[in-house]
This record gives C-alpha cells, sequence and structure tokens, in this order.
C-alpha cells in the first residue's frame, strides 16, 4: 500500500525528519503518535505529496509520490491539519468543487457527494456558508473532502482536535466505519485516542520512528520492567535484609519516609509473581508491610520513556541505564 | 484545470474584487470616453484607451493579489497541492480565471466604437485592434501580478510588489533615458543583467556547478565580444532594456496606427515566462 524508504527533511539546517522507514498495509487503522513538533504532520505532508522530501522515497501503490505524482494522488484522500477550506462558498458548492478537483466522473460526482454528506452528518448544513460554521462542522467539512470518492488511503492529521466530545465519538465511529475497506492513518498527539482506535501505533519522535507495533505488543514491550512496590514500616537497611531471601529481586531502589516507613521499588526477574514471597518474608521478620503492589508499565509510560529519551532512543539502552543505577544501590 | 477554473471565476465574483475591478476599469473608460470622444469629438476610441491605460497599474494587482497569496495563507493550498492535479494545470486554471475576469470590461469597451460610429466617422478596425492589444497586454500584468503573488503569503504585499513592478514598467521610457550609452557601460550593465540571472538560477536550483558556468561563460563571451567589436555594445543597454517598455506596442497602434507583429509575440512570450516562472517558484518552496 504505502512504502515508506529512507525519509529525510531537511529545513535549513534543521532536521524534522531522521531516515523514517516503513511500510502500511491494507485495511488498518494506523496511528502516528508523538509529541508536538515530532515530524508527524511533515510526514503526511510528503506522504501525500505536498512537500519534497531531501531525501529518500514515497511509494502509493507502486506509484512514487514525486515521479507520478497524478496516479499517487489518487489513491489519496488528505485532511491537513487545518481543514482545507474555502470560506467563501457553501458546503456543497465546495464539495462539488473538491470532487470534480479529484477526478471524479461527472455522472457520479452527485451521488458521491450525497454520500459523504450522509456519512459526515452534514445534510443540515449544506446550503450554509463554511465561514458561518462552527470549528466541529468545518473538521466534518474537511473530513469528508479528504472521504470523497472514496480513495483507498485516507490519511487525517489530527482529526479531533478542536471538537467537543461528542463530535470526538461520533468521528471516531466514523474513522471505524471507514477503516472497514480503506487504509487509515491518523495522527494524534492524544494517547488515549490513538490507542481507543488504531490498530497499530508507530510513535515517532524528533523525526524518528522510535516504536511501532500494535497497542498491546507496545505494552508488553516493558514488561521487563515491571516493578513490585512496597510500603515497610521499618528502615531501609533491615528491608533489604528481609528481602535478600527472596531470590528473583534483581534490583531495589528504596527511599526513606519521614514518618519511619521505608518505600521500596523492586526489580524483578523474568515477569515472576513474588508478592507472596514477600508478604511472608515480612511476616517472617514480624515487619509490618503496609502496601504491596504490582506496578505494570503502561502506555502512557512507554510513550513518555521512548518520547522523552535525550536520543529518543530504544528501550534496550534506556534499561541499561537503570540496571547500572541499581547495581549503586545494592 | 476547469473545476479550479471555475470555482475561481466563482469566487471573483462572490467576493467582490472582481465587480469591483470590472465597475472601476469600466468607469474610467467612461470618463475618458466622455471626453476624449463624447465632448471633443475625437473619433478614435484607442486613443481613449492609452489613457486608461494607467488604471491597469491598480486594476490588475486588485485581481493577482490574492491568487496564491490568500492561498497559502489560508493553508488551501494543501488541497490543490495534493490533488490528482498537476500544479502546471492549478496555475494556468487560476490564471485563465483572471483572464476571464479581464475579458468582461475589455468586451463592454467593445461597444464604445459602435456609439461612436452612431455620431459619425469611427475607425473600427484600429479601434478593435487596439481593444484586443488592451486585454493582451492586461494578460501579460496578470501574469506578473500572479507570479509576484505566489512568492508572498500577504496580499499586501502582493499588491504593493505588483503596483510598483507595473509602475516602473509603465515609467520605463523615462527611467530609461538615463542609463548610459557608451560601450564599456553595455559591457559592465550586461555583466550586471548575467549576474542577476546567475543568481536566480543558484537561488532556484542549488547548483553551483550551473548558476557559475553560466556567470563565467557569459561573462567570457561579454568580454572577447568586447575585444574583438566593441561597437556592438554601444546603447546595447537601451536597445535591450527598451524591450521592457511593454505598453508601447499598444501606444504604437494608438496614437501612430502601427501594429508591431514581433510586440505581440514579446507580449505571449513574457506571459509564458511568467507563468512558468509561477509554477517553478510553488514547487521551489515545497522543497525549501
Amino acid at each position: 500500500m504505502i512504502e515508506v524508504k529512507n525519509l529525510v527533511k531537511k529545513y535549513g539546517s534543521h532536521l524534522a525528519i531522521d531516515h523514517l522507514n516503513f511500510k502500511i498495509e491494507k485495511g488498518k487503522i494506523y496511528g502516528f503518535l508523538g509529541p508536538n513538533g515530532a515530524g508527524k504532520s511533515t510526514t503526511m505532508n510528503i506522504m501525500t505529496g505536498y512537500l519534497g522530501a531531501t531525501e529518500g522515497e514515497v511509494l502509493i501503490n507502486g506509484h512514487d509520490i514525486l515521479k507520478e505524482p497524478e496516479e499517487a494522488k489518487k489513491h489519496i484522500g488528505y485532511l491537513p491539519e487545518l481543514p482545507p477550506l474555502y470560506t467563501e462558498m457553501t458546503v456543497q458548492e465546495y464539495l462539488d468543487f473538491t470532487a470534480e478537483l479529484k477526478g471524479i466522473s461527472r455522472d457520479k460526482r452527485e451521488s458521491s457527494v450525497e454520500e459523504v454528506l450522509k456519512l459526515a452528518k452534514l445534510m443540515d448544513v449544506r446550503g450554509r456558508l463554511i465561514r458561518n460554521l462552527s470549528k466541529g462542522y468545518r473538521q466534518r467539512v474537511g473530513l469528508a473532502q479528504a472521504v470523497l470518492g472514496f480513495p483507498d488511503i485516507i490519511i487525517l492529521d489530527e482529526p479531533t482536535v478542536g471538537l467537543d466530545p461528542k463530535q470526538i465519538i461520533e468521528i471516531r465511529e466514523l474513522i471505524r466505519k471507514l477503516a472497514k475497506d480503506h487504509t487509515v492513518i491518523l495522527s494524534s498527539h492524544i494517547l488515549a485516542e490513538v490507542r481507543e482506535v488504531c490498530d497499530y501505533i508507530m510513535i515517532i519522535s524528533k523525526g524518528r520512528l522510535v516504536a511501532s507495533d500494535t497497542p498491546d505488543n507496545l505494552e508488553h514491550l516493558m514488561d521487563d520492567s515491571e516493578t513490585v512496590e512496597i510500603l515497610a514500616k521499618t528502615e531501609p537497611s533491615r528491608l533489604r535484609e528481609i528481602l535478600s531471601s527472596v531470590n528473583e529481586i534483581s534490583g531495589i531502589k528504596t527511599e526513606k519516609r519521614a514518618d519511619g516507613t521505608t518505600y521500596a521499588a523492586l526489580e524483578v526477574k523474568e515477569h515472576k509473581d513474588i508478592r507472596e514471597k514477600v508478604f511472608f518474608a515480612f511476616a517472617g521478620a514480624n515487619c509490618p508491610l503496609l502496601m504491596l503492589n504490582t506496578n505494570r508499565a503502561s502506555l502512557e509510560e512507554i510513550f513518555l520513556e521512548l518520547t522523552q529519551g535525550e536520543t529518543g532512543s530504544k528501550l534496550l539502552s534506556a534499561e541499561r541505564e537503570e540496571d547500572e543505577t541499581d547495581a549503586g544501590d545494592l | 484545470m476547469l473545476a479550479i477554473y471555475k470555482r475561481e471565476l466563482r469566487s471573483y465574483f462572490q467576493s467582490m474584487i472582481g465587480c469591483v475591478f470590472i465597475a472601476f476599469l469600466v468607469a474610467f473608460a467612461g470618463i475618458y470616453f466622455m471626453a476624449y470622444n463624447l465632448n471633443a469629438g475625437y473619433p478614435y476610441f484607442s486613443y481613449t484607451l492609452s489613457g486608461v491605460l494607467i488604471v491597469f497599474l491598480v486594476g490588475i494587482p486588485l485581481i493577482t493579489m490574492k491568487s496564491f497569496s490568500e492561498e497559502r495563507k489560508n493553508k488551501t493550498d494543501q488541497l490543490l497541492l495534493t490533488a490528482p492535479v498537476s500544479l502546471r494545470k492549478v496555475v494556468m486554471g487560476k490564471y485563465l480565471a483572471m483572464v476571464s475576469v479581464l475579458a468582461v470590461p475589455n468586451l463592454i469597451f467593445c461597444l464604445f466604437p459602435l456609439i461612436i460610429k452612431m455620431q459619425g466617422t469611427a475607425y473600427l478596425k484600429v479601434d478593435y485592434i487596439s481593444i484586443a492589444v488592451f486585454f493582451l497586454l492586461g494578460c501579460v500584468y496578470i501574469a506578473i501580478g500572479m507570479f509576484l503573488s505566489s512568492l508572498t503569503e500577504s496580499q499586501i504585499i502582493a499588491f504593493i510588489t505588483t503596483f510598483g513592478v507595473l509602475l516602473v514598467l509603465y515609467l520605463w521610457d523615462g527611467i530609461l533615458s538615463f542609463l548610459p550609452s557608451s560601450a564599456i557601460s553595455g559591457v559592465v550593465g550586461i555583466i550586471i543583467l548575467l549576474t542577476i540571472v546567475a543568481v536566480y538560477v543558484q537561488q532556484m536550483t542549488g547548483n553551483w556547478f550551473i548558476s557559475g558556468g553560466i556567470e563565467l561563460i557569459g561573462i567570457a563571451a561579454c568580454v572577447v565580444t568586447y575585444i574583438v567589436k566593441s561597437s556592438l555594445f554601444e546603447n546595447i543597454l537601451t536597445k535591450f532594456l527598451g524591450n521592457l517598455a511593454l505598453a508601447n506596442v499598444f501606444t504604437d497602434i494608438t496614437s501612430n496606427s502601427i501594429v508591431d507583429v514581433s510586440g505581440l509575440i514579446l507580449y505571449l512570450s513574457v506571459i509564458v515566462v511568467f507563468i512558468f516562472l509561477t509554477v517553478q517558484a510553488i514547487q521551489k518552496r515545497r522543497w525549501s
């Protein structure tokens, strides 16, 4: 469907996209996730042929977007960050214009405009000037424009920005409906949204793809760093002594609290459940355990971990750093 | 292309600009017509048109200013550039829409010679040819204005620069008389022009080899020609740059009834060049 090879985009000396590679397959919903300025919009603008790439190529159904732009663009519907609307036109006029622009044949034009009007729930406002529409409706007009003619690939840049919660839910439903027979790519900096709709997440940070997988797999990615948090009424040194009998613990970080208790985060080897052992260890030592809690890395943490590291670099190196600090603690 | 053409044309008449432009041009033509033809009884409408020429300086920037700068500001260019339409067709669609707006007052002008005819002798052939050339000159100005509009995001800047360029072209004959005529100044002038072209090529392509090549070969050619036959460079600046006084072709018709065919070819080539430059300017922005 779409193949992005070694894409580089420079704005002057600023590297907006840094050797991006990925493939997009048919019939799924893909989510581009990344903090502001990560290069999501730039990537989308290059994929749709609005911008040229400094290096690399984008193939849409086998057509290079730069060498055969007209052929490639036929397969794409694009909703940019700011919907490209001519505000002096009515909704109907605007959609008729875009239908003609996209080369939809004369006899099908009317029916396809009618169809997207229904799909985006714009029937009530079709005769109104776009200038007088609210942000939410404008977004929907932009979406209707992108979907018009039902191209194979629909690319949406932050489709739910500025919408109220009800509209967000409606648009999500619309996207799911579209995904039945189209490939949808959407970008967002809101994690919950991407997780909610997408089959596949690509996390972009500083112009690089730092992770790409299904939401579930991404969560498992950090399983290794599962921790158990405890709070015990004792000194840190005594706590370490008690826990020395539990072999599965690979690292302990302790923190002394003012009320005479100690908080500790325990690193566990190979995802074993050590809660029982910890409990009995403390019971045996007659030391009160006030809290016992497993802490699994959430998608949020993975996102932060991936996007905030100095190099935005791989999980592996991040883990190694942690190991080193633990060794110091022990 | 047809979709863009139709949308543009409709937008000119929905947003008043087209109507204001037409009303403006026709009103001034009417005033001149009344003064020259009706009151003074001069039978040539072409003479009236040469007076209206100055109204172009304000009128043309009015319709060209928004052509690309507004699209860029509202980000609607994203729609056009991601649609399965080539950039050349986008530019042509817009250009033809502006030309169509310009055609409306020119069609109205076609009535004026008939009014003169009703009152007595009229020189229809000269009048209609001058209206046609007047229209063609307008097309040249539109191409220049469109190019300048594609360079900026602000309609105001597009308007002012287009007005400035058209005004300089209008006053070109007067400016030209200040240019030196000796052979050595001719060589220097040509080299300066060549450098401007080379800098532009460098800006557009970013290729030092091509721009440097143009500059070096050009300078070498100038110097060699100067050494071999220096008389060639006498008055060359006035001759060469004199072609830029575009309106002269038109005023030749109105004042002397001479139709200069090479001038018409010059008009057409300027139109083609500026449409090409507009396409290049937009392309260039996608890559920077």
